[in-house]
């Protein structure tokens, strides 16, 4: 890890992983007692660990820079996302037995499903999600500017800050620590500690796109851009609280009621816009060309598209308040948007499978490619399903059922997963310099293993969803409702059981996948030579995407 | 218009600005009026803000996570008002920092479970679902009740739910501690001071039938039977029509 740090850089990262331990010494000081203080020794002990690996490497020779690219932080933010989503898709198959049998507990408040939940989410969406984005998008921007990164130790700061987030939103609601907002759970010192990040992250983007060696900015750039850009406005708007003080975990949001409602929303629906899609659809722009060998199919398409979903997907939030106390005229802007953001989403779509004219049959022969293919396609039925779902009738049915539930996981399990793993397995083998991964039949596996997992998942949630929404609202003859709360539950149990299966079968994929990384890094022989194997390095922007085609 | 784009992505501050204030509009336009038009949220004179017990109760379902399969939001449509009772109102929810609309019912909604069910339900229900709804999948919450609730920290939960706006005055910041024990111990001479201060309809009540020690479970309780019931806005509506 260390090898390329120069000197200075090495001494810069121990000064500010000393004043993070000391951050971390005050913090456990002052909350003692309240579960802040374990927070602190948290953060304490994982600056401390951090200096230990960079003292134990301090006098170590420093390595000639590399000539090209700098990719060491991609290595470890892909290891780091696989582990992630072992862990996640665990904890997730865990809830999902729990509404089985609700027993599958310890008597222990940091076991109960309200606790675990969020765990899930968080390290799927954030731990897994978040690291895979950081790793390709560092890969990403070097290939298409062109350019390595400026420097080998703001790269790690943001690895590794942003890890620590994860693993104190995570440890948190373990131990009680949550503000309760729907994906945006970590309570202010972890969100402050985000933004600080989140300003690394995006100066070390705008470095790299300043030293490029490309006139143009390629497409995937727009989106990493975007989903840096705009998570860091969500992220700081919907957060704002006050802390019943600086030593104690617990926070006030600064709205409430209606106005809290729409921001909660105008978040939560936008990180799943700039978070779990642009983001994975600049991972989509520049792995799925590369791996098929074909140019982007369409330069005016992305161009829609993307601003189409920059602009859309803003207003869009407010469908998840129909028929609510929010007024009746911002849900109606909000469904009319919803509509209209299929135009850029299947634009999108559209572009990614036409990308793969000429080559269907590495399609058929590559699972790689096919995975990135199965999440284009995946990707389209989720957003139509998304603007469907959103027409505020459509939306009394599904509303507060688990259909919304099964959209969710089409989308995360069949765009956002898929799109990863295709991503991961081309990568893999570019970085670690091998001829390719350890073995393609396990990646075969891996990937029935993921379409049999989510259309499981999403099946018996459109099951249950759409009978529960039925089940709600069916009147008998003399004009009463015909079921109680607890028939319409009953009626779930079996479907319960198949999501619960099919979460196996997805989580199962990815310990396939762990392996195959491993073995792949372990044992594949190594390419012949440089830069990578397969010779499908496009030169940036100008054959994958052919401005004024 | 492919032209200027194409000009456009070769400059890469242009290309942030365009992005942050392509992106800024839609969030502007549809909540920066949400604060600006009265309408938006309903008055309600006799609205009343949350004792420091069911605020604590408030935090511990938020701990709990129980927003994840309870709604506190019931919607404008016939068959929700026959299930849960009259949808539900902007006030109701204008002191809560954050809302707990939810976005799921797992379980049924909450937003008017107040008065539903007596104290003793609640605490046998929480203790382990199961004994009184023999096919629900809810968790057990068995350490509530073995739990002593921290009340010393709560005068600042009140000072900071008042820098957010909610108008909790400087007696009841002072004497938040000694009402959430008050309101669970009816016989005590704590008990007066909640009344006074929170109102005469307060529930002041040994919620989980042991006044001399206050748990976790006595808060979640006293929460559960607020709900929907800090106003009268909703009956009065109903009413009116």
């Amino acid at each position: 890890m260390l090898a390329h740090l120069t000197r200075g850089e090495r001494q810069l990262a121990l000064i500010i992983l000393l004043a993070l331990a000391l951050c971390g010494l005050v913090m456990a000081a002052v909350g003692r007692d309240d579960p802040f203080g374990v927070h602190g020794a948290l953060v304490l002990a994982a600056a401390l660990a951090g200096a230990l690996v960079v003292i134990s490497g301090y006098y170590l020779p420093v390595a000639r820079r590399p000539d090209l690219y700098y990719d060491d932080p991609s290595k470890v933010g892909i290891l780091v996302a696989m582990g992630w989503a072992v862990f996640g898709l665990f904890v997730g198959d865990w809830v999902a037995w729990l509404l089985v049998n609700p027993d599958l507990t310890f008597d222990a408040g940091w076991s109960s499903f309200g606790r675990i939940r969020p765990v899930h989410t968080t390290a799927v969406i954030f731990g897994f999600g978040g690291n895979a984005l950081i790793a390709t998008s560092f890969y990403v921007m070097q290939r298409t500017c062109r350019a390595r990164l400026p420097d080998q130790l703001s790269p790690w700061f943001v690895l590794s800050g942003y890890n620590l987030f994860c693993l104190l939103a995570v440890s948190g609601y373990l131990i009680g620590i949550t503000q309760s907002r729907e994906y945006a759970e970590p309570e202010w010192y972890a969100d402050i500690w985000l933004v600080i990040v989140w300003v690394v992250y995006f100066a070390l983007y705008v470095r790299v796109l300043a030293r490029r060696r490309e006139p143009h900015i390629y497409v995937a750039n727009w989106y990493y851009l975007a989903f840096i850009l705009v998570v860091a406005v969500l992220h700081i708007v919907n957060n704002l609280a006050v802390p019943i003080s600086f030593g104690q975990a617990k926070s006030y949001s600064l709205f409430a009621g209606v106005q809290d409602a729409m921001t909660e929303w105008w978040y939560g629906h936008n990180a799943v816009a700039f978070f779990l899609t642009a983001g994975f659809l600049g991972m989509m722009y520049y792995y799925l060309p590369k791996r098929a060998g074909r140019p982007i199919y369409s330069y005016r398409m992305s161009i829609i598209s993307f601003w189409g979903i920059t602009f859309f997907y803003m207003w869009a939030g407010s469908h998840h308040l129909h028929y609510t106390a929010l007024p009746h005229w911002v849900q109606t802007l909000g469904m009319t948007f919803s509509v209209m953001l299929l135009v850029p989403s299947w634009a999108s779509a559209g572009n990614a499978l036409l990308t793969l004219n000429g080559a269907w049959h590495k399609v058929r022969d590559d699972a790689t490619l096919r995975f990135m293919m199965v999440a284009a396609v995946f990707y389209g039925l989720s957003t139509f399903e998304g603007s469907f779902m959103a027409i505020r009738s459509v939306n009394s049915l599904s509303h507060y059922t688990d259909w919304t539930v099964g959209h969710v996981h089409a989308g995360a399990l069949g765009w956002v997963a898929m799109i990863t793993f295709g991503s991961i397995y081309a990568s893999v083998p570019w970085l670690w310099k091998r001829e390719a991964m350890y073995s393609a039949r396990l990646v075969e596996a891996h990937f029935w293993l993921a379409v049999a997992g989510t259309l499981i998942y999403v099946f018996a949630m459109w099951n249950s969803g759409i009978i529960q929404g039925l089940m709600w609202r069916t009147y008998n003859d003399s004009g009463t409702l015909a079921y109680s709360f607890v028939d319409s539950l009953v009626a779930m149990q079996p479907y319960y059981v198949a999501r619960a299966v099919g979460g196996l079968l997805f989580l199962a994929g990815a310990l396939v996948g762990c392996w195959n990384i491993w073995m792949t890094i372990r044992t594949a022989p190594r390419a012949a030579d440089e830069p990578v194997a397969g010779g499908l390095e496009p030169r940036a922007g100008v054959p994958a995407l052919q401005p004024g085609e | 218009m492919f032209g200027i784009h194409y000009r456009l992505e070769r400059m890469a501050v242009g290309f942030v600005l365009a992005i942050i204030g392509v992106a800024s509009i839609g969030g502007l336009v549809e909540i920066a009026p949400l604060f600006t038009i009265h309408r938006t949220v309903e008055d309600a004179p006799d609205m009343r803000v949350y004792t420091p017990l069911e605020l604590a109760g408030r935090n511990i379902y938020m701990r709990e996570g129980c927003y994840a399969c309870h709604s506190q939001m019931i919607r404008t449509l016939r068959d929700e008002v026959e299930r849960y009772g009259h949808y539900s109102l902007a006030v109701e929810s204008k002191y809560d920092h954050p809302m707990l609309w939810g976005s799921k019912r797992t379980g049924p909604d909450l937003a008017r479970v107040g008065g539903k069910y007596s104290d003793h339900w609640h605490v046998v229900h929480l203790a382990n679902p199961r004994d009184v709804v023999p096919q629900s999948v809810m968790p057990a919450y068995g350490w509530l009740a073995r739990t002593d609730l921290k009340t010393r920290d709560l005068s600042r939960h009140l000072q900071a739910m008042r820098a957010v706006g909610v108008p909790y005055t400087d007696e009841m910041i002072a004497n938040a501690a000694a009402d959430a024990y008050g309101q669970a111990a009816p016989d005590s001479p704590l008990a007066g001071g909640v009344t006074s201060r929170y109102g005469d309809a307060t529930t002041v009540r040994a919620f989980d039938g042991h006044p001399d020690r206050l748990t976790e479970v006595d808060a979640l309780v006293a929460y559960l039977q607020i709900l929907g019931r800090l106003t009268n806005a909703a009956r009065t509506a109903a009413a009116g029509k």
